[in-house]
């Protein structure tokens, strides 16, 4: 349907034990669109990212959110990765005994599956990872390797990215995918990422810092204090935060202050 | 008591075998059964054992003994049977001893490679007490790789000892495989002497049985490695128990133990883990992990290092978890498109796996990994 939003949030609200994280979030994103969400440590981006895919720690309490045309708090996680959600995990999980291949193709062979396409055996599963490899400069290795267990921090991103290239997402979230990578690392994450943005792959991209968004440029930033959406602006407003800080547009963010004191 | 009364009835044996048996049977009169208030046997119940009814059965054996390794006959088993498995404190052990009858006697002649494992399988008969025995006698500077299975079919009991006795400098790997009836009991014990800068590596599986109880015991020289590996998986009301006992007698040798286990349902689960370091066996290394994956509120688990440290100059750490499916590792994977069932096989697969990679032996990772590919398949439904 042409003109339909891939994703609308209204009104979401989530908290996690007693605590009440999202206070009230409305966004939609259209198909292909890139938004940035910022802000800072404690505001709620983290959370919105993991209970847009299904996390049970948060209990989603009002509101609501539509996803393809669908009630996506109504899905398991893995009905959501099946409907083309990812979420690239702010701290991929290391899961020994697994390797990494083993994972990578069930996942996307209960994707395939879910969709009415054929799964795919060892080869052709081989045939379709390796361009992407090249892509995230992967070594085969890790392939064999046990999911993310010993991987460095920017492998484990890198991985992210590239099991997300393997999965093609409609909708891909990526989680600080920024966080803890040196200058290089950071560039060959955001090539992957940018590589893989089409007209009907739509992101979220959740970042503390500007930086991230030079390399990865958003069509709309949101800034998220105390669980509501409290500015939006196009990529501009990324470059405004850079120049003044969080405070700057009269929000206290807790690493600054604590960097102040 | 079960096969007891048929002690008397046995054909007389060569002196020096009738000797052995009368003593292990005096010793095991004397001994009866262990009962739950001793510390050895404290969570783990013999009664029902004590109370059955079973006759004493040889069971079926199949033994495949690649050359250069050789089997031998019982006579030949005299300098070395039940010289290392002590019975004076074992019931079950003097038990076994008392009925000793047909051994699996296999040496391994100094320096000889054995490149195919020697195979040794028990088939037990239905509503029988079997006892069966092994002996194996391994040359200075041989390599070999054993792998003793156990099975059968309906309720009967199984005692087993297996001696192993490992010259210097010998390598040694060793499997036992325990996929007994879901009726059966089973009582086994494996004693090591090793020599001196002798590898040596075992690995106790065990998958079946309703009451179960290893014990693994290694007795080690200078420089000598041991491995004691185990994985236990135990649903419905399965009880194993595993015992080990690690003696540094000397110094410079090293220990590694791992031990796995994965309870369901309203299974019950011991690991005793003893490690001793005696006076003069300084520059020990020795590390003990237990680690067990309770699937269930029913399950049980009771888990226990015992380090009795006489030395100074040693290094010896323990750790034992007790844990459930990681939630982190769940949400990740399903997070990926795989259903919740299939991410908990994954997850309870591969904590097993971490164990059976260890193996060696290619058929036997294989048929293991065939049978908790099976076992885990039920977990998800």
């Amino acid at each position: 349907m042409n003109g339909m939003a891939l994703l609308e949030i209204k009104n979401l609200h989530a908290t996690v034990g007693e605590r009440e994280i999202l206070k009230g979030i409305d966004l939609t994103v259209n198909p292909g669109e890139v938004h940035a969400i910022m802000g800072p440590n404690g505001s709620g981006k983290s959370t919105l990212a993991q209970v847009l895919a299904g996390r049970e720690l948060y209990h989603v309490t009002d509101g609501q959110v539509i996803y393809d045309g669908e009630d996506l708090l109504e899905l398991d996680p893995e009905e959501r990765a099946q409907a083309g959600i990812f979420l690239a995990f702010q701290y991929p999980v290391e899961i020994p005994g697994v390797s990494n291949m083993y994972f990578l193709k069930a996942a996307l062979n209960a994707v395939r599956k879910s969709q009415g396409q054929e799964e795919l055996d060892a080869l052709d599963f081989l045939n379709l990872v390796r361009d992407k490899m090249k892509l995230m400069d992967m070594d085969q290795t890790l392939l064999n390797r046990p999911v993310n267990t010993g991987f460095s921090g920017g492998e484990k991103k890198r991985n992210e990215i590239f099991q997300m290239a393997v999965l093609e997402p409609k909708l891909a979230i990526l989680d600080e995918t920024d966080s803890g990578l040196d200058i290089d690392a950071l560039k060959l994450v955001a090539n992957g990422v940018n590589t893989l943005r089409s007209k009907d792959r739509s992101m979220i991209v959740v970042t503390h810092y500007q930086r991230l968004l030079n390399y990865i440029v958003p069509d709309f930033v949101h800034v998220l204090s105390e669980g509501r959406i409290v500015k939006s602006g196009g990529k501009e407003l990324a470059l405004q935060l850079e120049e003044s800080g969080y405070a700057g547009i009269g929000l206290v963010d807790e690493e600054e202050a604590v960097g102040t004191v | 008591m079960t096969g007891v009364a048929e002690f008397t009835q046995l054909p007389a044996a060569a002196p020096w075998l009738q000797h052995l048996r009368e003593t292990a049977y005096r010793h095991f009169s004397e001994l009866g059964f262990p009962t739950t208030r001793n510390e050895e046997w404290r969570f783990t119940n013999v009664a029902a054992i004590a109370r059955a009814n079973f006759v004493v059965g040889a069971p079926q054996v199949e033994v495949t003994v690649p050359s250069p390794a050789v089997r031998l006959g019982l006579g030949e088993a005299e300098p070395q049977l039940a010289r290392y498995a002590g019975f004076g404190q074992n019931a079950f052990v003097a038990l076994n001893t008392a009925f000793v009858n047909d051994v699996v006697f296999i040496h391994v002649p100094k320096g000889a490679v054995v490149e195919q494992p020697i195979e040794i399988s028990f088939e037990a008969l239905e509503n029988a007490a079997a006892h069966p025995r092994v002996l194996i006698v391994i040359g200075a500077n041989a390599q070999c790789t054993i792998v003793e299975s156990y099975r059968g079919k309906g309720s009967y009991f199984t005692n087993a000892v297996t001696e192993i006795v490992a010259g210097d400098g010998a390598v040694v790997d060793h499997y036992k495989v325990q996929q007994e009836s879901l009726s059966a009991f089973h009582v086994a014990t494996l004693q090591a002497q090793l020599g001196r800068s002798t590898n040596f590596s075992s690995h106790s599986i065990s998958l079946g049985g309703a009451l179960v109880r290893n014990d693994a015991n290694a007795v080690l020289s200078e420089g000598t490695e041991a491995t004691l590996n185990g994985l236990y998986i135990a649903n419905g009301t399965q009880h194993v128990d595993n015992h080990t006992v690690i003696d540094h007698a000397k110094p410079h040798a090293a220990s590694h133990e791992l031990y796995k286990g994965i309870l369901d349902g309203k299974a019950n689960a011991v690991f005793n883990g003893r490690i001793i370091v005696r006076k003069d066996a300084q520059k020990t290394d020795s590390k003990q992990t237990n680690k067990n994956l309770v699937l269930s509120d029913d399950a049980v688990i009771n888990t226990k290092p015992e380090l009795q440290i006489l030395a100074d100059d040693v290094r010896c750490t323990h750790g034992a978890t007790i844990g459930q499916l990681d939630a982190e590792s769940m949400f990740y994977l399903r997070s990926r498109g795989i259903a919740k069932d299939q991410a908990r096989s994954l997850l309870i697969f591969a904590f097993a796996q971490d164990i059976v990679d260890r193996i060696k032996v290619q058929s036997l990772r294989d048929s293991l990994e065939r049978v908790l590919f099976e076992k885990f398949h039920e977990h998800a439904h």
